[in-house]
């Protein structure tokens, strides 16, 4: 059995929280670069001018893409037979946080109490850790910070197995119709299907890592999101919502079997800044 | 159209904008979000003295992140506007005429603006390292405790921002969308 000392899992977290915030992924920018061109509002141009702008001077200048670094979503993959030392791994993760956010210069958004004082952890943590024992000897390591704009859109709704697929349908667009120029769209649409409440919800977040523009592997999901992505765009919102044809990034779904009486139907929405950085160990 | 503007604000520039015009401010802005908001607004109702005085000013919702040593300030770009429509009327009853965030208002701050003369601005979202280029000096000037949510005095240069909400009901997400929304097969 491989052992995988968990200080190696605070620096990868440390490092990939800063790299997360401050150099936007490749896919993002091309979409950007792409929509520009497609786009036809002017107004929409220019706001995808500015955001291409804005990723080159966060990437060149070290300064984050937004001021909003998020909570620290964190997803680790962990091979069953990996030994994990030195430590507790949760904590790991923490201190992995409290570094990067700290070193790194990000904003600590991380409010205890929330329907109360409100008072500001001072580091960030606790990291929004998932967990997931998988084959292997390998630990995966996802940080994704998550803005707070984009995540007050989000919405979970337990429909009825008689909506069906246009009632699942409509209740996302209605979550992006009504979202509007909030989330600072163009928006990345996380949609979990089925399972239970929280499996639907954690679908729709993990959804949040795929490349964009890469296809669902399933036939039939993938039609279900170029489909979701159509009307979306059909909405009007645009580039900052003040406008456009480019409403949507992309439309990532994920999906379980649902009990016999449920339809859990969960909407994770992403804003345009959609950062995610991984490392395996 | 295109305007060059300085603060503080009066009627007569507020009566010339309307939804859709492109600003570029200059002059000394205010920071505040959730928190100081709440903290201002409580003054307001007990009727004591506000740390700042809000008459003329222009409100800019943002929470930086920190400034590395010899940097002005962070990533600084807007948070959703919304949160702070239980607030916003009474600073701007009490002769605030400019905000600078992101996302849709309410009816009840809508109402304020008309009521009094002023403006809701829209900066780009997400843009906060863009953005942050046009901030030339920064200053804690209340509630440094709350960190990023503390209140800053912010002098800016040619700040980039379009007019959401003007003083006559005029509304750019409404009307932007408008314009492209279409129907679709299903």
């Amino acid at each position: 059995m491989r052992e995988l000392d968990v200080a190696r899992i605070t620096e990868a977290v440390a490092k990939l929280a800063v790299d997360a915030c401050t150099y936007l992924g490749d896919d993002v920018v091309a979409f950007f670069e792409k929509a520009a061109e497609s786009e036809e509002s002017e107004t929409g141009k220019d706001i995808l001018g500015q955001l291409l702008e804005n990723a080159r001077l966060a990437r060149d200048t070290n300064m984050p893409l937004c001021q909003d670094t998020g909570l620290a979503v964190v997803f680790l993959e962990i091979g069953q037979d990996v030994h994990l030392v030195g430590g507790d791994l949760e904590a790991a993760v923490n201190e992995g946080v409290r570094k990067g956010y700290g070193e790194g210069y990000l904003r600590k958004s991380a409010v205890a109490d929330p329907i109360g004082a409100r008072v500001n952890t001072g580091d960030n943590t606790p990291a929004m850790l998932h967990t997931r024992i998988v084959p292997g000897e390998k630990v995966k390591i996802v940080v994704a910070p998550k803005g707070g704009g984009a995540e007050n859109m989000s919405a979970i709704g337990m429909l009825k197995p008689s909506q069906g697929r246009q009632g699942a349908i409509d209740f996302i667009v209605d979550t992006v119709s009504k979202a509007g120029p909030n989330p600072c769209p163009p928006i990345i649409v996380g949609v979990g299907l089925g399972g239970t409440f929280e499996k639907a919800a954690y679908m729709a977040k993990h959804s949040l890592t795929r490349e964009v523009g890469s296809t669902n592997p399933d036939p039939r999901l993938a039609q279900l999101e170029d489909e979701i992505e159509k009307r979306c765009n059909a909405l009007g919102i645009g580039p900052a919502g003040l406008g456009g044809i480019t409403s949507v990034i992309d439309v990532f779904i994920e999906e379980l079997p649902a009990h016999i009486a449920s339809m859990p139907v969960a909407v994770n929405v992403q804003c345009h800044s959609a950062r995610h950085k991984e490392a395996v160990l | 159209m295109e305007y060059k503007v300085t603060t503080p604000f009066t009627d007569e520039l507020i009566e010339k904008l309307h939804a859709g015009d492109r600003l570029l401010i200059s002059g000394v802005i205010y920071t505040g979000r959730d928190a100081a908001h709440k903290r201002l607004v409580a003054l307001v109702d007990k009727g004591e003295l506000l740390p700042i005085d809000v008459k003329g000013q222009v409100i800019y919702f943002v929470g930086p992140t920190p400034a590395k040593p010899g940097e002005v300030i962070g990533s600084a770009g807007p948070t959703t506007s919304g949160r702070m429509d239980a607030y916003s009327p009474k600073l701007l009853d009490l002769g605030l005429k400019g905000m600078i965030g992101k996302g849709s208002r309410n009816d009840a701050v809508k109402e304020a603006l008309k009521r009094n003369k002023a403006v809701y601005l829209g900066a780009t979202g997400g843009a906060g390292a863009l953005l942050s280029r046009r901030i030339v000096a920064a200053k804690v000037v209340a509630y440094e405790e709350l960190g990023p949510e503390a209140i800053r005095e912010l002098e800016v240069e040619d700040f980039p921002v379009v007019v959401i909400n003007d003083m006559y009901g005029g509304d750019l997400y409404v009307e932007g969308r408008k314009q492209y929304e279409r129907g679709v097969d299903s």
